[in-house]
This record gives structure tokens, sequence and C-alpha cells, in this order.
């Protein structure tokens, strides 16, 4: 039987009567998978996950995290997850292993050199150990974010487009080490991407939101077809077109 | 509270002080320029007038105690600034890192800010102008405190401005202090004061230590009953401030601004 790591239930997000971000957003996802968020801009995938870190408080709604509230028990949840985001970063003047040694004070981290160090080769940044992150480029500063990440061994990660500033090359490199460091230890992923390679790639499962609301749910193949395309990508423009295209019309 | 976050946290804020060179200027530059124009105008004025030989004293103790008070309030808005520019604020609070433990850590990078500015200003003080901040005695410590935890308030009620209406209200980092200034008594008693502006000075913890040290210096006596006030005062405005920026800070978060600002 399978673990429900997170329960995500009816989320809704109003930031005023005529900016709802989250329309009804209902999802579960378990013990050991990796779950796309997809949807073009705007569809609602950053704030679901800005709502399930505690950054943003829902309008109406629940999310259980480990079977626990994230309103009420945020720090205890937070400390079994992490996350990472292609436009969250650093602090920009200070060394690289400084960056991840604070963060692994935050998160109590008890061999933190060692674990530094591992990530560091792990992510092919090791040579960069005594750089100042504001001198990294947008791909060293990913996998630093990465690095961040994976600090404190999380249960559940929250990765928000991450890697949307990494070559083809490097891109499949994080995508081949997300997938064994999941399947090494079991961990939860839920991964919000534009880049269809790494959705189709990584994610066993996929929840498709526009406007803020969930379209569609299932592994890749089933969507391709549900809405008969042959690629995630082809699926992709198909419900954004015709969703805009709905938009448009007022229906 | 969990001192190992305080920790992380206050490590955070000596890494990126002593990499940034304007930063440190805060601390060991522009309050020493203080000293030294307010000194030496002093010094100018004993030669060219028949000032009262104690105003060298009364105003070097008042720009090192005002310094005080300003670099307490200043590193509270500045630390969470630092966490916007850096646009790490997102990574922070997505970390198991309470508000509290977040707020702590800025109020003892207060506490060692101040202590740092003290040690430079009196060193300064004692070289160029012969005055010894410490002759003050004992109660210079309540002074200390009382300063202290002003500072405290009114950094912690400048970081909810900053958290609810955002980068607009940056500036009010540094200039709040100098909104307060006029009622503060820091160069003059509050009996110099417009009758109708006296009220306001009573209710500002700090008129109460500016003229105790006054009061000290040229009568070696001062009157405790002011720094109860002085200290009665600080805590209701703590808990104001306390109040107000967990107000703002939820506001931040229902309206998405911490997301906003931190990326």
């Amino acid at each position: 039987m399978f673990e429900n790591i997170v329960e995500v239930r009816n989320l809704r997000k109003e930031f005023a009567a005529d900016a709802v971000a989250v329309k009804d957003i209902s999802f579960c996802v378990n013990k050991g998978e990796i779950f796309g968020l997809l949807g073009p801009n705007g569809a609602g995938k950053t704030t679901t996950i800005h709502m399930m870190l505690g950054l943003t408080r829902p309008s109406s709604g629940s999310i259980k995290i480990f079977g626990k509230d994230i309103e009420k028990d945020r720090v205890e949840i937070l400390q079994r997850c992490n996350f990472a985001s292609a436009y969250v970063y650093l602090p920009w003047n200070l060394k690289v292993w400084e960056n991840l040694f604070i963060f692994s004070e935050i998160y109590g981290i008890k061999n933190r050199k060692e674990k530094i160090e591992y990530l560091l080769e792990l992510f092919e940044i090791e040579n960069l150990r005594n750089k100042i992150t504001g001198t990294l480029s947008a791909g060293e500063q990913t996998r630093l974010n990465l690095c961040k990440a994976f600090l404190n061994d999380p249960e559940l990660l929250l990765l928000d487009e991450p890697t949307a500033s990494l070559d083809p090359d490097l891109a499949d490199k994080v995508r081949k080490i997300l997938k064994q460091l999941q399947k090494e230890r079991s961990i939860t992923v839920i991964n919000t991407s534009h880049n269809m390679l790494d959705v189709s790639e990584l994610c066993e499962r996929i929840l498709f939101v526009q406007h803020g609301n969930v379209i569609a749910e299932g592994r890749a193949e089933e969507l391709m077809a549900k809405f008969g395309g042959a690629s995630l990508e082809e699926v992709f423009i198909t419900i954004a077109r015709s969703s805009r295209l709905e938009g448009a019309l007022g229906k | 509270m969990n001192l190992r976050t305080v920790r992380a946290l206050l490590l955070k804020y000596a890494f990126i002080c002593s990499r940034n060179t304007f930063r440190a200027m805060d601390v060991f530059f522009w309050p020493l320029m203080d000293l030294l124009v307010w000194g030496f105008l002093t010094l100018y004025l004993l030669k060219v007038s028949s000032a009262v030989p104690t105003l060298i004293t009364f105003l070097i103790g008042a720009v090192i105690m005002w310094n005080i008070l300003y670099r307490a309030q200043q590193v509270i808005s500045v630390s969470f600034l630092d966490d916007v520019w850096n646009r790490n604020l997102l990574n922070i609070f997505a970390g198991p890192v309470r508000l509290s433990e977040y707020v702590a850590a800025t109020y003892v990078t207060g506490i060692l800010q101040s202590l740092i500015v003290l040690a430079i200003l009196s060193s300064a003080a004692a070289l160029f102008y012969s005055f010894n901040i410490f002759e003050i005695g004992l109660v210079f410590g309540a002074f200390f405190v009382n300063l202290l935890l002003m500072g405290w308030s009114l950094g912690l009620l400048t970081t909810g401005v900053i958290v609810r209406f955002g980068p607009p209200a940056e500036a009010l980092a540094w200039a709040v202090p100098f909104l307060i200034q006029p009622v503060s008594a820091v160069f003059y008693p509050v009996s110099v004061l417009p009758p109708f502006i006296q009220p306001i000075a009573k209710l500002v913890p700090a008129s109460y230590v500016f003229e105790g040290m006054r009061q000290i210096l040229e009568h070696k006596t001062y009157d405790p009953n002011g720094l109860l006030i002085s200290f009665a005062l600080n805590v209701v405005y703590m808990l104001i401030a306390a109040f107000v920026f967990r107000h703002f800070f939820e506001e931040a978060r229902n309206k998405g601004l911490l997301a906003k600002y931190g990326s």
C-alpha cells in the first residue's frame, strides 16, 4: 500500500478578488515518488509550492505533509524537507562553502564538512568551494542550490524549475543525479518545470494545472493518450492553447 | 527556540559583514566620523565663545550613546534587507527557521554591533578629547540596556513596515531613528522643547537616558525614577513592536509578499 507523504486538498489562493492564483487544486504524492507539477506560466505551480513551504498562506484548503498540517507544524515539517529554485539564490558575497556551512547549521547536520564535500563532488562543483557565490555562472548557482537542497537528506524535496538555467548536458547530469538519489534514499520529489524532457524523464506522475485548476493527472503516456499528442510537449501545447482559447472566448 | 538556528543566522550575518566593506563602514567608519565632527565642532565653540565647559562631555557622551541606539535599530532592518537583496529570503523561511529565531539573531547582532561601536567611540573619545564615557559609572550599563531595547523596538517596527510595504519602505531602515531624534533629548534637555512637544518627549525612553547622562556629567547624580520609566516604556514598546511585526509578517504571507521579495 502507498504511503501518502503529501496530501493537498481543495487548495485555493486569492491575492485579490480578481487575482486568484490557485482556484482548486487537490493531489496526493506517495512516498518515493517523483511527482511533476506541470503547467504554463501563471498556472499556479509556484504559488502551490510556496504554500506547501508555508511561505504563503492559503485562502482555503489544507496541506498535509508527513500527516501534519503545514500551518501548525511548519518547522517540524521543513526540517525533513528541502527546496531549490532556479529563481532563489544564496547570499552572493559569501563563498560557496560558507553558504553550505550556514545551511548545514540551520538544518542541524552532524557530519557537515563531509556532507558538503560529498555534495560538491556529486554535483561536480568541488573546484568552486572557495569561490564567491556571486561570481558563479547561472548553471553553477543552480548546482549549488541543489547541493543546499540535499544537505539534510530530505524526505521530501520541492524543486521549482531546477534545470531552468542548465545546458542540455548539465541538465541531463542533474536529472541522473536526482534519479539516483531518489532511488537510493526513496526521496519524494515534487518538481515543477517547463522542460518537458525533465518531466517525462523524471516524473512518474504528472499533474497538469492551468489557471489554478487541475486539468489532468496521470503518467506521461496516459496524458499523451488522453490528449492525443505524440509527446508531452504536444500535450502541453494542446492544453495550454485550448485553455487560452477558452479564456479568450470567455467560456 | 533553537539556539543552533540563531547561531547559524548570526554566522550568516558575520560572513556578510566581513565581505562587505560598505557594511563594515556602518560599524567602524560612520560612527567615528559622527564623533569627530561633533567633538571638533564643540572644541571650536568652546574657543570662540563662553560656552559651558561641560558642553564637550555632553555632546560626546550623546554621540556615543545615540550611536548605540542607532546601530541596534539599523542592524535589525538591514539584516532583513540583506536577505531580500540577496534573494535568499525564501531559502531561509523555506527552512526550519522560526520567526522568533530570525528576530533573536538580529537582536544579538544588534548587541554585538552596539558593543563594537561603543568600544571604538569610547577609545576615540579618550584619545581625542580625554573623555571617558565609563566615568558615568555602573549606571552606564542601565543606559546601554535601555538604548538597546529602544533600538530593538524601533528596528522591529521598521522591519515590519518594510515586510508589509516592500522596497518603497526600505529607506526607513536608515531614517526612522532620525524621526524620533528631535524628541529624544539627545543633544539638549526636554525643557528646551516647546511645551506642547514635551509630553511627547516624555513618552520616548531614550529621553530619560540622555537626561540622566547629562545629570551625571554635570551634577554627579541622576534620578533613578527616570531610568525605571524608561525601562517600563521600553517593555511596552517591545510588546507593541513584536505584535505589529508579527501582524505585518502574517499579512505579507497572506499577500504572497515574502515569495515576491524573495525571488
